[in-house]
């Protein structure tokens, strides 16, 4: 169990300073930023990559929105491999479904309670 | 009456009779807040949204020189401002509230000496014999327009700049020789937009810093003076890298001055331990330290001749995102002591 | 973004030289090391989260992703709500950007300040104002990404 949290706090915190170049070096918005490690994630599951980064690093790979962009594409190719090409389409927000509704839902009750301090 | 290619000359000598400065909590904390009329300690000014505080703050600072120069709202004859919110609508429906025949005008941080300059104009013209100029800018309202969501965790690099909360408002009025010990605006040079090509919104003293340059070239040349008439040359809200830049392309150009003669009011207003990265910016910016601790020193005797340059960027956020620069423009007036 | 911007004129880049001598610049190493260390420790909460739900509530490790990325989610607003996180990101930068609290930051920061305009079109319709790109680019490369893999399957060749 501890070694994860070591092999947590480091890979997590290496993707983390990758994004940071990408601010400060490469003088990209955190818009641009982020898309461009959600694609990452994305291209890099497709390679099958990214399952094993997450099992060595566990959370130091799933906390990173490139693992978002990991868990879209294996959402999709899930349902593919049981409906075809159709189920590129459906099966991509099966498994993301909980990082978004999460912060409609938790973003929406912090407008109801919070107010800007500015 | 115009002098040279793009200045003004004020014959009549119009009067700053009265100011009204605001500000907001970071304000209070700076170093400027004795030379502040009304400091408010947090952002919302019981309003409900930052756009209305911001319409508060210019709405008291206009009553502030009303009631400094004991006048209503009706012995005004024009209003003369304008603010960095889309549309200016702060300053708009202060203008609702206050009532004067209103011109809204739009310099981003220029805005200040924009309008000062047209006031004195009508003036000295007898287009009017009392006028209210100024600008304020908000914080939080400017931040959620041209950047990003107060409460978002985007990290500022070293170059940005903090938006005053604030605003500054004068009556200029026609030199009657009534008002004792009352600056007058000698001058006016209208800056034209210059564009360096920079492009980073988040350096914006570097963009401004040729449009001073350039504005201040020309009235040196239009006016027939040159540094050493002024006893202070300060600018609208270059910031720590504008000034030093604007600092270096005025050598380059020959003109002989003092580095201590050359101050930036976005280098005034704030504590060195207040986290404003290069400095203050808005157009509350120079006009709240204008109307507030400038006169005010050179109303002790400190300055009789000073030269103020506001400067302003005139981006949107959208033109950020179609790949365009950023073009900037630089007003100057010139205020002594009688 | 580049390829929009005009060429510059000569005088323009000699005045980028000049302004460069000034302009400070950002503090690359001081910055990763923070954004290291921010990640870093955001990651082992999530860990530690993690593992509580495993233990806990019968989740397992394929499964605790679920409630872990909400309860990140959750915290993230809250710090959101209470103003901490803009320091955090000061501080952080992309240390805490790139997380998901990062995203989930995004979309509260964004909700909590267009309420002035209102539930329907004040917050409804700008909460995606910072996160959108996100969610457009990730999808859209998982579908191609994923029609390119399947298309490989279906024909033998992967």
């Amino acid at each position: 169990m501890l070694p994860m949290f070591f092999w947590a706090f480091v890979v997590g915190g290496i993707i983390c300073v990758i994004g940071q170049l990408l601010f400060d070096v490469g003088k990209l918005t955190p818009g641009h930023t982020l898309s461009l490690m959600v694609v990452i994630g994305a291209v890099l599951d497709g390679f099958g990559l990214y399952e094993p980064l997450i099992d060595f690093a566990g959370a130091g790979a799933t906390i990173p929105i490139t693992s978002f962009g990991n868990s879209l594409v294996h959402g999709a190719l899930n349902e593919a491999e049981r409906h075809g090409i159709v189920g590129v389409l459906t099966g991509m927000f099966e498994v993301t479904s909980s990082g978004i509704s999460a912060a409609i839902i938790f973003g929406f009750l912090g407008a109801l309670v919070f107010k800007p301090k500015g | 009456m115009l002098m040279g290619k793009q200045s003004w000359v004020f014959q009549n000598k119009p009067v700053i009779a009265a100011t009204g400065v605001t500000g907001g909590p970071f304000e209070a904390n700076g170093k400027l807040a004795a030379d502040f009329d009304i400091l408010h300690d947090d952002l919302w000014i019981d309003e409900d949204s930052y756009e209305k505080a911001h319409r508060v703050l210019i709405e008291e600072a206009c009553e502030t020189v009303l009631k400094k120069a004991n006048l209503q709202e009706e012995d005004i004859h024009f209003f003369i401002a304008g603010d960095l919110i889309n549309q200016i609508t702060p300053t708009s429906f202060s203008a609702r509230t206050n009532q004067i025949p209103y011109f809204g005008i739009f310099g981003a941080c220029s805005t200040s000496m924009e309008g000062l300059a047209l006031a004195s104009f009508m003036i000295d013209h007898g287009g009017a014999k009392n006028i209210i100029t100024g600008s304020g800018s908000h914080n939080a309202a400017a931040e959620r327009q041209f950047r990003y969501p107060t409460e978002y965790g985007g990290q500022k690099p070293p170059t940005a700049q903090w938006t005053v909360t604030g605003a500054g408002f004068a009556l200029v009025k026609e030199n009657d020789g009534t008002d004792e010990n009352c600056p007058v605006t000698v001058s006016a040079t209208i800056g034209k937009v210059v564009d360096m090509g920079l492009t980073d919104p988040f350096n914006m003293g570097g963009a401004m810093a040729p449009a001073a340059t350039d504005t201040i070239l020309a009235h040196f040349k239009d006016l027939n003076v040159d540094a050493s008439y002024y006893d202070l040359i300060v600018t609208g809200d270059l910031g720590e890298i504008g000034r030093n830049t604007s600092y270096e392309l005025l050598t380059n150009a020959g003109v002989k001055m003092d580095k201590e003669k050359y101050q930036d009011c976005g280098l005034l207003i704030y504590k060195e331990d207040q986290p404003v990265n290069s400095g203050a910016s808005g157009s509350g910016c120079s006009a709240a330290v204008l109307y507030g601790h400038l006169l005010n020193q050179m109303k002790k005797g400190k300055y009789k001749r000073i030269l103020v340059v506001a400067t302003g960027a005139l981006l949107s956020p959208m033109s950020f995102q179609q790949g365009e620069s950023i073009p900037c423009i630089a007003h100057a007036v010139s205020i002594e002591m009688p | 973004m580049s390829s929009k911007q005009k060429k510059k004129t000569p005088e323009q880049q000699k005045y980028d030289i000049l302004q460069k001598k000034h302009e400070t610049k950002r503090p690359v190493l001081k910055n990763c090391l923070r954004a290291f260390l921010v990640g870093g420790i955001i990651c082992t909460i999530g860990q530690a989260i993690t593992y509580f739900y495993i233990y806990f509530f019968n989740f397992t490790e394929q499964t605790a992703g679920n409630p872990t990325v909400a309860t990140m989610v959750f915290l993230a607003m809250l710090l959101t709500g209470f103003g901490v996180y803009d320091h955090i990101g000061q501080y952080g930068g992309a240390g805490s950007a790139v997380p998901v609290t990062g995203f989930s930051n995004a979309v509260v920061s964004a909700a909590i300040e267009h309420r002035t305009e209102g539930l329907v079109l004040g917050v409804g319709g700008n909460i995606f104002k910072l996160a959108g790109s996100v969610i457009v680019f990730g999808v859209f490369a998982a579908f191609v990404v994923a029609l390119i893999k399947t298309i490989l399957i279906n024909w033998g060749v992967l």
